[in-house]
């Protein structure tokens, strides 16, 4: 068995091999679902908190400020310390709220994040599932979400609450067509909707390049509307501090609030993560052309490097959004998303299409 | 069946209580907004959370204790109040404060417009949802604190000006110390512009919104920067000089877009104005005492007199009634906050709830100063 960090399909197979010998095959199968449950499980707690934590030392160091500092070196373990804190939290339930869906909401939410997570492939061989119509699958499970929003926001019985929820609502649902629909142009491109053969097919050169021009425009279209999906700044329309003071999860205390929190979260890896897959390439190195020597070198960097470094700058160009942009209206949302994204982005896979037939792309 | 359900279905305003704990109130002010989907329909405030009784204590107070509780008032512009009052004292009494009284209180005024402008441009950024602005604002806010508080000992309550004249003589760093921060926010002034005013998103969330024209703005009494954000020319500095402003060249700075944006350009010009008086007078500060000799028991002679300064705010005025004795009989204060929080109502109709809170930024109301 050779381990090693550029393939993991080799360990994977050891592992299903050895387990193969000695039970049968449905035993294996619901050994693997354990294992790779709770790796997402640990993946999605350690790389949330760490988000967070990563999220208030980007935003400090914009506003010229320190961040957290006390709770270990540089503030390490202080988004650590903050769960601890709302687990313990009493847990309040509002008065005449909808108990069952409000206890309910916020499993939506987080669960929705989980299957998302499970088709991201991290590296050559890391990936959970791998369905022929996984772009699909993620658009489909990714607009659930937006559920969990509404019933949190309905059965708070908060005004604020509803509020948000609401503006939330007309948010995703028109957003989710700029996400679908740019990911579909990338989609024609590479001729499949299936995620390991998309990555695939950028071995040679990452989609962005290799699309140019609509690929580029795509990309932007899919970054906004990324950032709209997953209600962070400029978009925050649901939670709107200053508007509507925390909007939808207003009512929501203790672990139930951190499960949003912990989802906003996610769903930024998640954005990241499809931009990072379907435009620039996936867990494949960057190659120019045919400079062999900086190919080589390039190989050198292991594919999940290669995935976490892209993923941590498209996160960070999303997180300069945030601290940057004042807040947008809600009519200024919808119109961006129906006038201009929109448009814009069926011209583009017209666009996508005349180039793809012609073999204009690279 | 369906039908008698469907009548029975009854569609009613939805109203929202916008306060005393809300975000961008910025105090205890409450709001009840009636609302349409997301539309304003009706903003009713509620004020009076935080009354202190301030114009009933001062007629149990001597002379020389009102502008303690004046500095209460609005926070943010503690020495322009203390100012009017003094001045108005000084007016009955019919003294003549030295020129370096003059200058020291105007140079002190402007900072403290300066420092209240800062503070308002972090919150406007905030409640729109820009939040780098607060800490950016901050930043530059705290070098005129510290000023402050190494010339007359407070940071925010400033107790600097008396009647008669100030409390102590400036301290012997002010001058470079002021001229220091002079040249420092020349250079940083430009970033605000930078990270907000030409922002895309802020202009698309300001322009147009919450229009008040110069009529309405006069028949509401809106003054003060949110005043002259509709062309309205109803500076005080430049109407009714007062201190040492007679003897400096500024401009009133008028905008003539009625609109939200306006309001808000008003304030960032007024910045370099201020900053311009205060470098025209910095260096000239007169020798002479910074105090006149006063009685030690002030008795104002028998009758009525006011004054009005331009508070961060607007038209800030001092009423006092005297009826010969060591306190005033009545005192009324006439607060630039109180009138413009009683146009909210007719500048933010029809809009949104993100324009109402744009809006409210934009006529930047301390509460203090409306409860009074």
């Amino acid at each position: 068995m050779a381990l090693s960090i550029y393939d993991f399909t080799t360990l994977t197979d050891a592992i299903h091999e050895s387990l193969s010998r000695s039970m049968s095959p449905l035993a294996v199968q619901a050994i693997e679902w354990t294992i790779i449950g709770i790796a997402i499980l640990l993946f999605v707690a350690l790389f949330g908190l760490f988000l967070v934590y990563a999220e208030r030392k980007v935003c400090a160091f914009f506003q010229q400020r320190l961040g957290p500092m006390r709770v270990g070196k540089w503030g390490l373990l202080q988004t650590i310390a903050d769960f601890i804190k709302l687990l313990m939290k009493e847990l309040i339930l509002p008065k005449q709220a909808d108990k069952f869906l409000y206890n309910l909401a916020p499993f939506i939410v987080i669960i929705v994040s989980f299957l998302a997570i499970s088709v991201v492939p991290f590296a050559k061989g890391l990936q959970a599932l791998d369905f022929d119509i996984g772009i699909f699958f993620v658009t489909s499970v990714t607009s659930v979400g937006v559920i969990g929003v509404l019933l949190a926001g309905w059965s708070s019985n908060n005004k604020y609450s509803l509020i948000g929820a609401m503006r939330s609502g007309a948010q995703i649902v028109s957003y989710e067509l700029s996400v679908g629909l740019s990911m579909l142009t990338m989609v024609i491109l590479a001729g499949s909707l299936q995620i390991s053969e998309i990555v695939n097919a950028q071995s040679t050169g990452w989609f962005i390049f290799r699309g140019h021009i609509p690929a580029v425009i795509a990309f932007f279209i899919f970054v906004i509307a990324g950032t709209a999906e997953t209600n962070r700044g400029p978009f925050d329309l649901a939670e709107a501090e200053s508007e509507l003071t925390a909007g939808f999860h207003t009512e929501y205390s203790g672990i139930k609030f951190a499960f949003f929190f912990l989802a906003e979260y996610i769903n930024l890896f998640i954005v990241s993560a499809m931009a990072v897959t379907v435009f620039l390439g996936g867990w494949m190195p960057l190659h120019f052309g045919h400079f062999e020597g900086f190919n080589h070198i390039m190989d050198f960097i292991p594919p999940i490097v290669w995935f976490f470094g892209k993923i941590f700058l498209v996160i960070f160009l999303i997180m300069w959004f945030k601290w940057t942009f004042p807040r947008l209206r809600i009519d200024q949302i919808l119109a961006l998303e129906w006038k201009f994204l929109l448009p814009i982005n069926l011209f583009n896979i017209v666009l996508m299409t005349i180039i793809v037939i012609n073999g204009w792309h690279f | 069946m369906a039908e008698q359900e469907f009548d029975k279905i009854q569609t009613q305003e939805y109203l929202v209580n916008m306060g005393p704990q809300h975000p961008s109130t910025h105090g205890v002010l409450r709001l009840l907004v009636k609302l349409e989907g997301e539309i304003v329909h009706n903003v009713e405030p509620h004020i009076g959370y935080i009354h202190s009784g301030i114009e009933k204590m001062c007629e149990s107070l001597t002379y020389p204790q009102l502008p303690y509780l004046t500095d209460r008032m609005d926070y943010l512009s503690a020495h322009m109040n203390e100012e009017a009052v003094c001045l108005c004292i000084e007016k009955a009494l019919e003294i003549e404060v030295p020129d370096r009284v003059k200058y020291l209180r105007t140079i002190i005024s402007e900072l403290q417009r300066l420092a209240s402008h800062q503070l308002w441009w972090c919150v406007m950024g905030m409640d729109l949802g820009a939040l780098t602005t607060f800490f950016y604002g901050l930043r530059d806010r705290e070098r005129i604190l510290d000023i402050f508080e190494e010339n007359c000992g407070a940071r925010l309550t400033l107790n600097y000006s008396v009647p008669g004249g100030v409390m102590f003589d400036m301290h012997p760093n002010f001058q470079k110390r002021v001229k220091e921060f002079i040249t420092y926010f020349k250079k940083v002034l430009p970033e605000y512009d930078q990270l907000l005013t030409g922002n895309v998103i802020f202009q698309e969330r300001t322009r147009n919104v919450g229009i008040f024209t110069k009529e309405e703005c006069i028949a509401w009494g809106v003054t003060g920067p949110s005043g002259r954000g509709s062309g309205w020319s109803c500076d005080v500095r430049k109407h009714e000089p007062y201190s040492a402003l007679p003897f400096v060249n500024f401009n009133e700075v008028l905008y003539y877009g009625c609109d939200t944006l306006d309001r808000y350009k008003v304030r960032i010009q007024e910045m370099w104005e201020s900053m311009s008086i205060i470098e025209q007078l910095i260096d000239n500060i007169p020798e002479g005492d910074y105090q006149v000799k006063m009685k030690g028991v002030i008795k104002l002679p028998e009758g009525e007199f006011y004054q009005r300064v331009e508070a961060a705010r607007g038209d800030f005025g001092v009423l006092i009634i005297s009826d010969g004795k060591k306190n005033p009989y009545r005192v009324k204060f006439r607060s630039p906050g109180f009138s413009n929080l009683s146009a909210l109502n007719a500048m933010s109709k029809g809009w949104k709830i993100a324009d109402l809170v744009a809006i409210m930024s934009s006529l930047d109301l301390v509460i203090p100063d409306i409860d009074r």
